[in-house]
């Protein structure tokens, strides 16, 4: 059936949301803590902001749209999401 | 009264008005009046889309609570808000292609309608839709207090003035339009959201003194201001981890939320809206939380957290330009609300009068009782605001919790999981609820977690416990 095909497309889709939120969970705090769990004078800094700010925060967030957006681009793919009218019958 | 800041963010707010009343013209011509007012026929592309989501979520307590938070409590708050950018990607890519596949074969319009259809139980309409109303009050209430706050701060009308103004604008323009008005309107908004906090951190940096010297004179007053931990250190990874719960990943279960990811014209549009969602939300909290930390150095000493936003801006700006700048969280608010208002009217409106008292309304009636309902529901909200507490964002953030905790497994395991019935969902609702309103009101921090933590894990294993439990008994019935 033409559904199984489309639910399929769907339930992969979604697993990847579930990979990238995780990737974007790790990232985020592995710099934030890992980083940032120092005493502030120790710190080094980046653009003037300390280093697990600027890795964690700005960085994370700039890797995490440039990765959605090649994921959406590459692996999403373009189905139609209403069901033909043949099939409701 | 501040004249030169007041005139361009009363004009803006004239042409998002403008833009309302040229969406209605839509509603009064289309034949299905309930999917163009409440779901704008399902027309949305990706760019109005990834707007009106990011409007919607980035409501008063990001754009007037967030800022002053991270006054005062510094970078770590602005970490603990850059939990927001999954909001960009998940809450489509997950209930993806497959809910709006599934929602237009129900033909659904609303959440609530969604679950109805899926769990075919009258019981599950009633917690729905008693937990919209209960929850959303409290997100409106915040919404209503944030917009009069900054109303009050800008023209130096009381409190109360503020207020009626407030109240009287939104309902105008909700009532005539509709969602499709909303959505609309949100798309101008998130705009002005997005271009006015990246003025407003350019502004306060050179303020500042550049960002080096804003650091350093954070560390000279306070170092755990440059720190994850907070001021205080109070900010434990455990605590600032759990909003991506509270904040990220559960806002999936936010029904106002929720509605938008079924509205979208075509699979083309939500690729759009995943990518530019993903950026608007992102840029927009890492700079607006900014703001409220570089404040600091510009402007110390400021007592009331929710004012720092208002007051920043009208330090480090031309009056003019702040006035510009300030209509974004005026927007934010302003779209929020009339999502929210939307959303309860439909939950009373569609899914408990059409279901279950007049099947057989006329469209024309639906029209009436939903613009009157609306509008009482526009009443209550300002009685409730008459007497606002000091902080909004803790209001915004229980109804959050409420919502998520409630709808976040019906939602999830009634799309991916067969097996699922209305046994579970009914228990996990329940259950969701009484814990976490349990886990709000009576302890504060469980396991040093947000109160939200708890109540989605366990009633993770609620719904599939009695989904499983209770197999034969559906299988006996049908």
């Amino acid at each position: 059936m033409k559904d199984d095909k489309r639910f399929k497309i769907a339930n992969r889709e979604a697993l990847i949301g579930v990979g990238l939120a995780i990737f974007n969970f790790i990232w985020w705090f592995v710099f934030a803590y890992g980083m940032g769990d120092k005493d502030p004078s120790k710190y080094t800094y980046i653009l003037g902001m300390p280093a697990w700010f600027f890795y964690s925060c700005v960085l994370g967030f700039v890797v995490m749209a440039v990765l959605v957006a090649i994921v959406v681009k590459f692996f999403f793919e373009d189905i139609p999401l209403d069901d033909g009218k043949e099939e409701e019958q | 009264m501040n004249i030169e800041a007041l005139i361009p963010l009363i004009v803006i707010l004239l042409v998002i008005f403008i833009v309302g009343i040229w969406a209605s013209r839509y509603v009064r011509t289309t034949d299905s009046f309930l999917q163009d007012y409440f779901l704008g026929g399902r027309s949305l592309g990706g760019f109005i889309l990834a707007m009106t989501m990011t409007a919607t979520y980035g409501s008063a307590s990001s754009f007037i609570g967030g800022p002053g938070t991270a006054y005062n409590q510094g970078l770590g708050w602005v970490l603990l808000a850059m939990s927001q950018v999954v909001t960009g990607y998940f809450v489509l890519m997950v209930l993806g292609k497959k809910f709006a596949i599934v929602s237009r074969r129900y033909d659904a319009v609303t959440l609530v309608d969604f679950l109805r259809k899926r769990y075919n139980s009258k019981w599950v309409v009633f917690i729905s839709a008693a937990s919209i109303i209960i929850f959303l009050f409290s997100a409106m209430a915040a919404q209503w207090i944030g917009g009069a706050r900054l109303i009050e701060s800008l023209t130096g009308l009381s409190y109360i003035a503020a207020l009626f103004i407030f109240t009287l604008s939104v309902l105008v323009y909700v009532a005539i339009g509709g969602f499709r008005a909303v959505a609309l309107t949100d798309a101008v908004q998130g705009s002005i959201m997005f271009i006015g906090t990246l003025i407003l951190l350019i502004a306060v940096i050179i303020a500042g003194g550049g960002v080096p010297a804003i650091i350093s004179e954070l560390q000279a007053e306070n170092p755990n201001l440059i720190t994850p931990f907070g001021a205080d250190g109070s900010l434990t990874p455990a605590y600032v981890s759990s909003f991506w719960i509270l904040v990220g990943v559960g806002v999936v279960a936010l029904p106002q939320i929720s509605v938008r990811a079924m509205s979208y014209n075509s699979s083309k549009a939500m690729h759009r809206a995943i990518i530019i969602g993903t950026i608007v939300v992102g840029f927009i909290m890492l700079n607006m939380h900014l703001v409220g930390v570089f404040a600091r150095a510009v402007m110390p000493g400021v007592e009331i957290g929710d004012k720092v936003m208002p007051l920043v801006a009208l330090k480090v700006m031309p009056g003019w330009l702040a006035g510009i700048v300030l209509s974004a969280p005026m927007a934010a608010i302003m779209s929020t609300v009339d999502s929210l208002l939307i959303l309860v009217s439909s939950a009373l409106v569609k899914d408990v009068y059409l279901n279950y008292i007049e099947p057989k309304a006329s469209n024309q009636r639906i029209k009436r009782l939903s613009v009157a309902v609306t509008a009482v529901l526009g009443i209550i909200v300002l009685l409730m605001s008459l007497n606002p507490p000091d902080l909004i964002i803790w209001l915004n953030l229980f109804a959050f919790g409420g919502l998520e905790a409630a709808f976040i497994w019906p939602i999830i395991m009634g799309l991916y999981w067969k097996k699922g019935n209305k046994y579970g969902a009914i228990s996990s609702m329940i259950c969701g609820i009484v814990l976490y309103i349990i886990g709000d009101r009576f302890i504060t921090q469980p396991f040093g977690m947000h109160p939200i933590v708890l109540p989605v894990i366990i009633s993770f294993f609620v719904y599939v416990f009695v989904s499983l439990g209770t197999q034969e008994k559906v299988k006996a019935m049908s």
